[in-house]
């Protein structure tokens, strides 16, 4: 639309003399003559018979309608275009006629035939704007016939007007929710609908009329799963988020599993391990154990909605993103949640009001699950340029994400906000320091001191502030700081802030035996201004004075009666309500005094310290990502997300019978395969197949449930069968029958056949561990089924081997075991012993020990830290926490510094792994079986309660080219021990990262190593002039050169070749000049030279060259040293 | 869902409103203008109001607030999505000024982001790799926080329907993506190549994360010391910016911006090279530098006029960066090729690289 017609309409008035009948409509009621005339014009130019006038006319109109202006006078006469053959002006007498027509029935029922004859139209962009407009118009004689036009158009045969038709349902439901029943019958029937484009809209119109009928999901269960990556990003939200509260009805919480398994009798177990022994005949034998509560295992259609959903993480749209974060948050066993935060992080980068929501969501999801979103722990810093609400949240996640590890670094960030301008923020900031203090025991008294500085700040916020806090802080301990009190108690001369006053008079009182002194003459001081204070600080000094008269009434008994009596006349008659019953309860009168004998009891007892907790606590019984949530209350027509069942429904429910799925695949893959175009087409069913069987993610989250079955579903009885027998048996009967459907699928259907198989094996292990402790017999039968299952497929010997001694292993005394696997493993022999037990408490630094884990509920009892954070904490938590003064402290970067490449990192947090905690550092030695492997360190600590059984690595899945060669498996790691073992791994000279299980008896954990590319080499031995002539042939392309300016503290040979051999794994060359450093290596995979030159010239200014045919490598190691020397 | 829309300029006036449901009454917007008037600086509305009959959800964009109003339970990211995609959609449209006398005709094709029947003369596909470095830089210059967020945005004129496969030299730098729905999500999981049938005209294919995981490089240094003396009207300030990591490229379009406290009067300063700014009501400071010439370092030096009697600030004002460099992909990102199937055209393909400073931010 242009701006002029929207002032045009000033220009009318000239035409013709204004007509009496539109004068009486109320609607147009202007008082000035000039409005009765201004849109005769429009009705002139709207009755010729000219297209062009007709559109300027309605153009105008329109632009009124946006702009709130009435319009309404004009109606009869745009009513009567409605017919008009030209498309444009159609169009907006329809944008007019949707806007007005509720105003004005009996004139819009004129238009109702055009619309039915639209609906008729071969065209079906006219179909679907007919009926789009037909139910607009809310005009409720015509409900019939908008009924009858929704039914008819959801069996239309174009998917744009079934969709249309969708949309529709709502609208008549408002208009009429009498309609209700009729209405479902066409939901269900558009439910049934195979085209990505209707899907989205009538889940809308689902939730909007019947979101109970939960019923009238089942049948679609699986095809919505499958057909929502295709789906509009809109439709995708309104899915996922029906979805979630689906699955809460129908599946068991992936949570309960622990306890759970405590509760189980034992022979739930053994039933349904017979189950799968007997195969199919045992069906009697599992119903007889039913009554027992079931071993959980995943709902395969639970596993479906989860693996669906997760690509989505990547979608452009935030709505999208949060809709499957809440979903996962919400439904996905606790290991695979952290998924969602990486892409929550990266909402952060958009509009402002996408980080306010997905804050809130933060928020609220960091007080639950605290780990997820610890690596990203610096996205949550503050900006000075952030709206201040943003501020606000950012601080509210970084509290929650504070713990005994990170603190330092969070207070040091804290210090800087302190000192910002906002002091809003400032604010804030106080509190969650204060927060801090009193979930992280150890930082309590070094925050207390900083609050305590903050006392002599200039603005009076801050101040305030900073007493709110520290009287909730002192409430702890009061005892060990009776000088804070005293220095609290001058402040009253200067602080004017009614909030901070009150907590000053409040602490004063509560504590008078630590101010014996001051108190009193506060109370006088107070007793003077009474009649000016506010009221909080007023029924303060009442208290103050109440407390004061019952432990030293001698001094204070006139004081407290004058201002009992101030209060007694005050204008608010709280006061005056406080004033009486105090004088009541601490004066003993004459009659009774039985009360004024338990005052004492009364004010001094002791009261608890009160709990600073979030705001965003408990926050998640509403659905996350709701409107709801965001507002913490209820909004009208939030669907509660229900518990978890405790029995889970039949899930048979969910099998569709016949249909082949494949068929309703849409031409178009929204992020999906397109299969019309011919490139594509050409890798046919069979590699997409192929395709499909790798797992969606090849990094390490993966899948733990049946990769494909679900996807092909079950379409033969037996698989709906297996359903409702014992859950363990059923994945491996519907893959099985996935068998007899196509000779292609067979492999497919073997594969998850064997993982499956292999999952319910560690199920079963786990479930035994739990009931027979570590012996012998339990053992035995695990690796009987565990060699079953790999041997029913495809797995190579090695594997198997292993599986072998395993069983041997169980009937043998530790040691000797040790020996035998390697006697037994050709491949392990060579080997220097590589498994060393550890006394529990050799690892814990003397650092670590000191810390006390309070109010961590998250956290199992302390365990061995990665190693570089105990040290680094000693050492400068000190310096960096003395005090949070706003005095320009330097600060130490010790912590910013990154960890050096020959540090250990962590491979597992203890969190993740249940107890479990394995880092893993490059050692740096050649690894003796394969001169091609990086040799990689593995330290592995188990700090649970249960001694960890059976760690090994689990069938890895790696990108091409890289290989792993495993460590051998550790037997037992009883809790407090630590264990290290070695492991290669060919890193096929790129940093990709390395993926692989590791596998205890009871738990497969996705793992991840990526080495820093200066890991991928080792050292080689060469003179100066062999340097220089292999320098020669690596020029041009294969050289990469870049200056850099060298920092002061990084000047000296020492510093420069130490920085640069803890970069990269790289040997010395000699070298003449003394300004020059030059280092040479090998690629491990390739073998491929990596000569490093350092050219430092006086002043700081260098120049690093490094040649290698292997460019990236070049490249990256490049960026790598700059890093290290310049920081 | 959203039941009305108000457009509301920065003066106040509602100046477009639109009914999907029964009208809604302009007066609705008094709560919004409650909350803003509360808020006092626009970025702090809060995005949701909850009114007593309604709730608003709204999102600022180019000096506009887009106000909608809600009667029900809906996810409010859903709502801000769609209020940014109409941003988005108006300022495509009204961005050029020549506004059409047709409005786009709703089209249907079995492709829904690509309309049929497109035909260019000139075939062309342009991708723009730009990426950002967003940091935090703290007083003794460490890199307290830094990582580089990249999107790739396309301009895309081919004929037909022609299906892309864009694939890179070292995709593995990319750590976390978002796509643009076409982009064939399954073929990136196995291979890493971004595979799709391209809308027509601009969009933006993936926007990416390049986190400080992979230490990024930070291509300036900044040299400060702002300091206000106790007790005296003034202070003094002195910024010097170098180049650091800029892999030999020119660094250039640099500007420096900062908010000086409220304290400060006025500001005498001297640059080396380019001009500078400094608005005495908003308190903000602007230096226009330009390019970087290593042999002589450009600086701002000079005195600080402070409110006389006023208690010194207590904060020195952090400096907010921006810059450019041409021709680079600061992570490293190089695209390998760009392939067209399903056209029989050649079309013309290349590919621009350019880095800036995102939220890059040197605390003083």
């Amino acid at each position: 639309m242009s701006a002029a017609p929207a002032y045009s309409e000033d220009k009318g008035g000239s035409a013709g003399p204004g007509e009496p009948e539109y004068g009486h409509d109320p609607a147009s009621g202007g008082i000035f003559s000039s409005d009765y005339k201004r849109h005769d014009d429009l009705k002139e130019m709207l009755d010729t018979n000219k297209d062009s006038l007709k559109l300027e006319a309605m153009k105008r109109i329109v632009a009124m309608i946006a702009r709130g202006k009435n319009a309404s006078d004009l109606f009869p006469a745009v009513v009567k275009n409605v017919a008009c053959k030209n498309i444009e002006v159609k169009k907006l007498v329809y944008v007019y006629l949707v806007r007005y027509a509720e105003e004005q029935q009996d004139l819009a029922l004129l238009s109702i035939s055009t619309f039915q004859r639209g609906l008729k139209d071969p065209n079906q962009l006219i179909r679907a704007s007919a009926l789009r407009v037909l139910s607009s118009i809310r005009v409720p004689i015509i409900v019939p016939i908008m009924m009858l036009a929704i039914k008819e158009a959801a069996s239309d045969m174009s998917p744009y007007v079934r969709k249309t038709a969708a949309h529709a349902i709502p609208k008549l439901y408002s208009l009429d929710s009498d309609q209700k029943d009729q209405l479902i019958e066409v939901i269900e029937k558009l439910l049934a609908d195979k085209t990505t484009l209707v899907a989205g809209s009538v889940v809308m119109a689902f939730e909007e009329v019947c979101p109970e009928r939960i019923d009238l999901i089942h049948k679609n269960y699986r095809k919505l799963c499958n057909l929502l990556i295709d789906v509009e990003e809109w439709g995708q939200v309104v899915i996922i988020s029906m979805l979630t509260r689906y699955a809460r009805t129908q599946f068991l919480s992936p949570t309960q599993n622990e306890s759970l398994l405590e509760e189980n009798p034992e022979k739930a177990f053994y039933g349904s391990e017979e189950d799968e022994a007997k195969g199919p005949g045992s069906e009697e034998a599992s119903a007889a154990a039913l009554p027992a509560r079931k071993p959980y295992v995943m709902d395969p259609d639970h596993r479906l909605l989860l693996r669906n959903t997760k690509p989505l993480l990547q979608s452009r749209s935030a709505a999208v993103v949060m809709a499957v974060a809440q979903l996962y948050f919400h439904l996905a066993p606790k290991a695979e949640v952290g998924v969602i935060a990486k892409a929550l992080v990266r909402l952060l980068r958009s509009h402002s009001e996408v980080q306010y929501v997905v804050l809130q969501n933060v928020a609220t999801m960091s007080i639950k699950r605290r780990g997820m979103f610890e690596p990203y722990l610096k996205s949550f810093y503050i900006r000075s340029t952030d709206p201040t609400q943003i501020k606000i949240l950012k601080l509210e996640v970084l509290t929650n994400l504070a713990n005994e590890t990170n603190i330092p670094t969070v207070l040091r960030e804290f210090q800087t906000y302190i000192r910002s301008m906002d002091k809003d923020f400032v604010a804030a900031t106080i509190q969650a320091i204060g927060r801090c203090a009193t979930n992280i025991g150890r930082v309590r008294d070094t925050c207390l001191n900083g609050l305590v500085q903050l006392l002599s700040n200039r603005d009076e916020l801050v101040v305030a502030e900073s007493v709110v806090v520290i009287k909730k802080l002192l409430q702890m301990q009061p005892a060990q700081h009776g000088e804070i009190i005293k220095h609290l108690a001058k402040l009253t001369d200067n602080i004017q802030v009614p909030m901070a006053r009150a907590s000053i008079l409040w602490l004063i009182g509560e504590y008078c035996e630590h101010v014996p002194r001051m108190a009193p003459d506060v109370l006088r001081k107070m007793a003077k201004s009474f009649t000016a204070e506010e009221d909080i600080v007023k029924l303060q000094i009442i208290n103050l004075a109440a407390k004061l008269y019952l432990t030293n009434s001698k001094q204070t008994k006139l004081l407290t009666q004058y201002v009992l009596s101030l209060a007694k006349y005050d204008q608010n008659y709280d006061i005056r309500d406080r004033a009486r019953f105090t004088r009541q309860l601490i004066v003993p009168s004459e009659q009774g005094g039985a009360l004024s004998r338990h005052a004492k009891k009364l004010f001094l007892a002791p009261k608890p310290a009160p709990v600073l907790e979030s705001s965003f606590k408990d926050r998640d019984h509403f659905q996350l990502g709701s409107l709801s949530h965001l507002l913490n209350a209820k909004a009208t027509g939030y669907q509660e997300l229900p518990d978890w069942p405790e029995e889970a429904p039949d899930p048979s429910v969910r099998n569709v019978e016949e249909e082949d799925l494949s068929l309703i695949e849409t031409h178009v893959g929204l992020l999906g395969e397109y299969t019309e175009v011919p490139e594509w087409t050409k890798c046919s069913n069979r590699d997409k197949r192929k395709e499909k069987e790798k797992p969606f993610y090849s990094d390490s989250e993966g899948e733990s449930g049946p990769t494909e079955s679900a996807d092909s579903e079950p379409e033969s009885d037996s698989g709906s069968d297996s359903k409702s027998s014992s859950g363990s048996g059923s994945g491996e009967s519907s893959s099985e029958s996935d068998d007899d459907d196509q000779e292609d699928e067979e492999e497919r259907g073997r594969g998850s056949e064997s993982e499956q198989s292999e999952e319910e094996g560690e199920k079963k292990r786990r479930r035994k561990k739990k009931k027979k402790e570590p012996e012998g017999r339990g053992e035995n039968s695990s690796s009987d089924e565990v060699s079953d299952s790999s041997s029913s497929s495809s797995e190579s010997e090695m594997t198997s081997e292993s599986e072998e001694e395993q069983v041997e292993w169980g009937s043998l005394p530790p040691r000797t075991r040790l020996g035998q696997a390697r006697a037994a493993c050709p491949l392990l022999t060579p080997v220097p012993p590589t498994i060393l037990f550890q006394p529990p408490s050799s690892k814990r630094t003397p650092a670590a020990q000191e810390v006390s884990l309070l109010d961590l509920e998250d956290f199992a009892p302390p365990s061995v830290q990665p190693v570089t954070t105990p040290t680094v904490m000693s050492t400068s938590l000190a310096a960096d926490l003395e005090g949070l003064t706003l005095t320009d402290s330097s600060l130490v970067p010790s912590l910013l510094s990154p960890v050096s490449a020959v540090g250990r990192q962590e491979l597992l947090h203890r969190v993740a792994g249940e107890g479990l905690a394995v880092d893993y550092a490059f050692s740096r030695q050649p690894f003796s079986r394969d001169p091609h492997m990086v040799s990689v360190h593995i330290y592995f600590s188990n700090s649970s309660e249960t001694p960890v059984k059976g760690l090994h690595v689990g069938t890895p899945k790696l990108p091409a080219g890289i290989s792993i060669q495993e460590f051998p498996e550790i037997e037992s790691l009883a809790p407090g021990e630590s264990a290290t073992a070695v492991m290669g791994i060919n890193f096929c000279d790129s940093t990709q990262a390395a993926n692989f299980q590791l596998c205890t008896q009871t738990r497969q954990f996705y793992v991840s190593i990526q080495p820093p590319v200066g890991e991928l080499m080792a050292p080689v031995f060469m003179s100066e002039n062999e340097f220089k002539k292999e320098q020669g042939k690596l020029t041009g392309m294969n050289e990469i050169t870049e200056k850099l300016t060298l920092p002061d503290a990084c000047r000296s040979d020492h510093m420069v070749v130490q920085k640069v051999t803890a970069t990269a794994n790289l040997g010395r060359v000699p070298c003449g000049t003394s300004d020059e450093y030059r280092f040479a290596g090998r690629t491990l995979t390739s073998g491929s030279l990596v000569l490093l030159t350092l050219d430092a010239r006086p002043a700081g200014a260098a120049q690093l060259t490094v040649n290698s045919e292997k460019m990236v490598i070049g490249t990256m190691l490049v960026k790598d040293i700059i890093q290290a020397l310049t920081q | 869902m959203i039941h009305s829309l108000f457009l509301i300029n920065c003066s106040g006036d509602i100046f477009l409103e639109k009914h999907w449901k029964s009208v809604v009454s302009q007066s609705v917007c008094d709560y919004f203008f409650e909350a803003q008037e509360k808020a006092a600086d626009v970025e702090n509305v809060p995005p949701v109001i909850s009114t007593p009959h309604h709730y608003l959800i709204s999102i600022y964009r180019d000096k506009l607030f887009f106000v909608s109003v809600i009667q029900t339970e809906v996810p409010p990211l859903f709502v801000i999505e769609f209020l940014h995609r109409v941003a988005d959609t108006f300022q495509d449209y009204f961005g050029d000024s020549n506004v059409g006398d047709t409005l786009p005709t709703g089209q249907l094709s079995n492709i829904p982001w690509r309309r049929a029947g497109v035909k260019y003369t000139n075939n062309e596909a342009y991708f723009d790799v730009v990426e950002e470095i967003d940091a935090i830089i703290d007083k003794s210059g460490s890199t307290v926080f830094a990582e580089i967020q990249g999107v790739i945005d396309a301009c895309i004129k081919l004929s037909g329907m022609p299906d892309l496969s864009l694939s890179f030299m070292n995709p593995r730098l990319l750590d976390d993506v978002s796509f643009h729905p076409c982009i064939r999500f399954k073929r990136w999981e196995s291979e890493r190549v971004l595979s799709f049938i391209p809308p027509d005209g601009n969009f933006r294919l993936i926007s990416y994360r390049v986190s400080s995981q992979n230490l990024v490089a930070i291509p300036v240094y900044v040299k400060h010391s702002i300091s206000f003396k106790e007790n005296s009207s003034c202070g003094r300030f002195d910024v010097t910016i170098g180049p650091k990591q800029n892999m030999g490229k020119t660094i250039e379009g640099i500007t420096v911006t900062v908010h000086m406290p409220k304290v400060v009067l006025n500001m005498n300063l001297t640059p080396t090279q380019g001009g500078y700014t400094f608005d005495p009501v908003t308190k903000v400071l602007t230096w226009d530098v330009g390019k970087i010439t290593p042999q002589k370092l450009p600086s701002l030096k000079g005195l600080v006029n402070l409110q006389s009697g006023a208690p010194k600030p207590e904060e020195n004002p952090s400096l907010n960066i921006q810059f450019k460099i041409q021709q680079l992909a600061i992570s490293g990102l190089k695209v390998n090729r760009l392939d067209m199937y399903g056209e029989k055209y050649k079309p013309f393909k290349g590919v621009k690289y350019v880095t800036k400073a995102g939220k890059f931010q040197v605390r003083t």
